[in-house]
């Protein structure tokens, strides 16, 4: 669905990105993972469309920009407006994706509470919800996962796995757990320290793939090896 | 209301009754007692004088209000979002924010005529600055994570301001709003003494001269007792309602 090549991002006047290239298919979900602070955010910002300041190409498959759902590091919610109002907010034609989202995340009863009276939590989930209510062609993930409970970010990590599995969904994936990586993705970039340079590509094999649980654990902990003292920082 | 809540019905109570005793010992035409300003001012309601002067004032302090939060809330937000319109403007704010209010009144009288326009232009761009540089600091404050936000989202311009930028403003809406209105209905009464056969000011210009402090209190009290009436009514319930989110 994408092709993305960046020869160079500066910020601040120091590179942080490139040369970097990589593509997207149409279904797949590709993990990206690094050290904090390598830039992952600053790619998908590029790839959302939000940062044109770039050197390089992104090139989507059928010549137009697909409908793009992200989940931001930060929940960045609108605390004034209820749950379901930062719902309505991208989803104005309707509410059925949506209220369906907020019952497998946990926050149907919450739903007419304000964003601002959310925990860390719930804000977070929100923000999940708020990605695949738009019935997006492609989710941009930031961290998605974080500061959730192991019960929930199970849930959280399965809605993304079923919205893959009802239809063509891609996913760019932005982590630093390798295996949560290894649970989720079809293939794995794993990219250096600033600037973020593409170390290795890894593709996960297809009876492992989507697995969740002990078969990604295991697969984590072949690459680690496989890299030696890459990861050891972030994983 | 809270354990101490009855102070604030109490205290103005007091006040009145401080006044009213102060007034009798001192048995002066100069002050009078609460109750003669009480009396003086049901007498000018039912004559109909003070109804329609207030109403008079009332409307110009509706109009130079709204000009000077339109306009200043236009400019407001100019200079919050672009540096060049920021500095531009900026010594033109410098100037009228430090131009005394009556030099402005008598300047726009002598150039314009003792007219309405001109009268609401006065009190209008004695408020213009202040309200201009608080929007502006509101701008500054808008979160770009939230703006970058809905354009993530491709949420319409409309929605973006309606729904992500005038709730992040609204505080410094309202606090442009509070100021303006104490400082416009006071500037108000000066451009009416200085230049208007009607209203609340030009009455209290009649009632100096004639030396007639009971009338002049009564109108004073009236008017205080309208705009309080209106923050009450109107500004706090607004504040409530947008502030109603937060914890």
């Amino acid at each position: 669905m994408l092709s993305v090549q960046i020869t160079r991002k500066r910020f601040a006047q120091r590179d942080v990105l490139g040369p970097l290239g990589f593509t997207l298919g149409t279904g797949e979900i590709l993990a990206i993972v690094g050290p904090s602070g390598c830039g992952k955010s600053t790619l998908l910002r590029i790839v959302g469309g939000l940062d044109p300041d770039y050197d390089g190409t992104l090139t989507w498959n059928d010549g137009r920009v697909p409908r793009i759902g992200t989940v931001f590091q930060a929940p960045r919610l609108l605390p004034w407006r209820t749950v379901r109002q930062n719902l309505d907010l991208v989803t104005p034609s309707g509410r059925d994706a949506g209220d369906a989202l907020l019952h497998t995340l946990g926050l149907w009863p919450v739903r007419d509470a304000f964003a601002a009276t959310l925990s860390v939590g719930m804000a977070r989930r929100l923000a999940i919800a708020r990605a695949f209510a738009i019935e997006p062609d492609l989710v941009l993930l930031d961290e998605p996962f974080v500061s959730l409970d192991e019960a929930m970010a199970a849930q959280a990590r399965q809605v993304l796995l079923d919205a893959g599995r009802h239809r063509s969904l891609s996913a760019l994936l932005v982590t630093h757990d390798l295996v949560e990586a290894a649970a989720l993705a079809d293939r794995i970039l794993l990219l250096s320290g600033s600037p973020a340079r593409l170390i290795r590509a890894l593709v996960v094999p297809p009876e492992q793939r989507r697995a969740g649980g002990g078969a990604a654990l295991e697969l984590a902990g072949t690459i680690r090896q496989a890299l030696g003292d890459h990861f050891r920082e972030g994983a | 209301m809270g354990r101490i809540g009855w102070l604030r019905v109490v205290s103005p109570l007091l006040l009145v009754v401080l006044w009213e005793a102060t007034a009798r010992l001192l048995d002066s035409r100069m002050l009078p007692p609460a109750s003669a300003v009480f009396q003086a001012l049901g007498q000018e309601i039912v004559a109909g004088t003070l109804p329609r002067d207030l109403a008079i004032t009332l409307g110009r302090v509706a109009a130079a209000f709204t000009l000077s939060m339109v306009l200043g809330s236009a400019l407001g937000l100019a200079m919050g979002r672009w540096r060049a319109v920021d500095h531009f403007f900026e010594s033109w704010l410098t100037i009228l924010l430090n131009v005394p209010a009556v030099v402005l009144i008598v300047l726009l009288y002598i150039w314009f005529g003792l007219n309405e326009p001109a009268a609401i232009a006065a009190v209008a761009l004695n408020k213009l600055p202040a309200t201009a540089v608080t929007i502006r600091e509101g701008r500054r404050a808008i979160d770009r994570d939230l703006s970058e936000m809905a354009e993530s989202f491709r949420v319409t311009r409309w929605r973006t301001l309606r729904h992500v930028v005038l709730p992040q403003l609204s505080p410094y809406v309202f606090a442009a709003a509070r100021n303006g209105l104490s400082l416009i209905w006071k500037i108000v009464l000066v451009v009416e003494l200085l230049g208007r056969s009607s209203g609340v000011g030009f009455r209290i210009q009649v009632y100096f001269q004639l030396f007639d402090v009971t009338s002049l209190l009564a109108y004073t009290l009236a008017f205080i007792l309208v705009m309080q009436g209106f923050e009450w009514s109107v500004m706090q319930p607004l504040e409530r309602h947008a502030n109603r989110w937060r914890r």
